[in-house]
């Protein structure tokens, strides 16, 4: 299955906010139109779609840590 | 004692703008910078550059402790803070001073007063500022609220006394909407804060946004004269003018002369905006807020004025007086400031952190382009998407907005996607020309499709 990519360069949240709990834990069913974290570029927080159909697998990229685009974030199976 | 070594506790294009005000008094200067930062343009401009935290403002530009572990380091005597990150921050301002190190603004105790909007309202009335005409305090019954409504005149805002973040706030246009809608703002303000008291606020019918700017030196203040900061998309400024149009000679002497006076009633040092809205059909204003620090918008003012605000404020933080008196401060002609950001105005506004491949910057007397960017600087996703500030100044208005329309036409930021077609089209604004907007104009302007519709 393809990875889920940044969009964007960034930072990228797991969580909504930081009291929140992440988007998605290991296992967790995923939608195509599911968000699966946030990049936060200049100010602006952009909504990360799965845009694959899976099982959720982890995040690749910490949580609030500098992304680039094409980065991957998180892996479907 | 005159300042030797600075530090500049900012980033971006205040940062450069703040080394090059140092080094024309000769004083030396260290740029603080994240590791995401190492390639600004300021850090190559300083004298010394000292690497503070990760990419994340919070572990760098905001961090307190990083940032007076680099001034002890370096041997700074004193801290610019620039605006936004730590400027208004009263901890900051009260650390640097602890440390025996001169805050480049007013003291800590001024920030915290005019940062508190209650605080703030006071001194601006003790000090005989307007402000939005409201109920004496609290109202606790229906009765009292129609009465300060009456008094202050509608449109009203009924708001939660106990409130905050806009819960509980109503708008009432007449008697009867009042009397509908004050039972329904006290059993949500009860509800929401467990205290069903009221404020009653007169609405103010698209306000435009004037702003004074001051300079005091903690004994005596002086003013700048007035910008006009009615072009906001959600409430950030777009695009600036000093002075601000159609102004009576009487009201803009009024409004100057209040914001020196709240100045010198809280004893103001360094330079400080007043913020006031600005009701056009009364010419009537009302005290917003005080801003503690120097504004992105101040070129404008040094352009019509000839001052070099920041360099006024090093020397009043090193201990100088005012070095103007308020009569040889005299406006001469108009400027107009635009903001470059790195966003795509034709895709909602979408940040755009790409690399700048070239850079055409329109050259000529009474052009100026504050910035940071070289060609082949990587713009970092991690801050705001300011990139530089397009000025010019002419001898009249409508001569100004040909000048930034024409400037406009040759500066070119290549690889990038900027507001630079935004302001293009606003200088052909026929409404903007008449000065016909206020605080409300933008949003409906660009929803309406005036930025794609073909020209």
């Amino acid at each position: 299955m393809p990875d889920i990519l940044s969009p964007l360069p960034g930072t990228f949240y797991h969580a909504p906010d930081p009291k929140a709990e992440a988007f998605k834990k290991p296992g967790d069913a995923v939608a195509a139109e599911d968000t699966i974290g946030l990049v936060e570029v200049m100010k602006t927080f952009i909504e990360v779609k799965a845009e694959v159909e899976g099982t959720f697998d982890g995040y690749v990229a910490g949580n609030a840590e500098p992304v680039q685009a094409g980065d991957t974030l998180a892996k479907v199976r | 004692m005159a300042i030797r070594k600075l530090l500049v506790a900012n980033r971006g294009e205040i940062a450069v703008r703040i080394i090059r005000a140092a080094k024309s008094l000769g004083i030396a200067t260290v740029q603080v910078h994240s590791e995401a930062d190492t390639e600004m343009l300021a850090v190559r401009l300083a004298d010394e550059a000292i690497c503070i935290g990760p990419a994340a403002a919070a572990k760098s530009y905001l961090s307190i402790p990083a940032i007076m572990k680099a001034a002890q380091d370096t041997g700074a005597d004193a801290v610019h803070p620039g605006y936004g990150f730590l400027s208004e921050n009263p901890r900051f301002a009260r650390a640097v001073a602890d440390a025996g190190l001169i805050f480049v603004g007013p003291d800590a105790a001024t920030i915290e007063r005019m940062g508190d909007k209650v605080a703030a309202r006071i001194a601006a009335e003790a000090a005989g500022v307007p402000v939005v005409p409201g109920s004496k305090g609290r109202v606790e019954d229906e009765a009292t609220a129609m009465e300060a409504a009456l008094t202050v005149g509608f449109p009203v805002l009924i708001k939660a006394a106990a409130g905050g973040g806009g819960k509980g706030i109503r708008i009432a246009h007449d008697a009867d909407e009042l009397a509908r809608l004050a039972p329904q703002a006290r059993a949500e303000a009860e509800a929401a804060f467990g205290d069903g008291g009221l404020y009653i606020e007169k609405v103010i019918v698209n306000p435009r946004h004037i702003e004074v700017q001051v300079l005091g030196d903690g004994k005596n203040a002086v003013h700048c004269y007035e910008r006009e900061c009615s072009l906001q998309r959600r409430r950030q400024k777009v695009w600036e003018e000093a002075g601000a149009f159609g102004l009576s000679d009487a009201t803009r002497a009024s409004l100057c002369d209040s914001a020196v006076a709240l100045a010198k009633a809280v004893g103001y040092s360094g330079a400080g905006t007043v913020e006031y809205l600005y009701d056009d059909a009364s010419g009537d204003y009302y005290f917003i807020e005080m801003n503690t620090r120097i504004q992105v918008e101040h070129p404008v003012t040094e352009m019509v004025t000839g001052i070099d605000l920041v360099a006024e404020m090093l020397k009043i933080a090193g201990g100088a007086p005012l070095s103007l008196r308020q009569d040889q401060i005299a406006v001469t002609g108009h400027a107009i400031e635009v903001r470059i950001n790195a966003e795509d105005p034709l895709r909602q506004f979408m940040p755009f952190p790409g690399k700048l491949t070239s850079l055409q910057v329109p050259q000529g007397e009474g052009i100026r382009f504050d910035h940071f960017l070289y060609e082949g600087y990587q713009i970092p996703p991690f801050y705001d998407s300011l990139l530089g500030k397009l000025i010019v100044h002419a001898p009249t208005r409508a001569a100004a907005i040909d000048k930034m329309a024409e400037a406009l036409s040759t500066l070119e930021l290549g690889g990038l996607k900027t507001t630079i077609p935004l302001h293009r089209a606003l200088a052909a604004s026929p409404d903007l020309r008449a000065g016909q907007v206020h605080t409300l104009w933008l949003e409906p302007w660009l929803a309406a499709g005036n930025l794609t519709a073909p020209a």
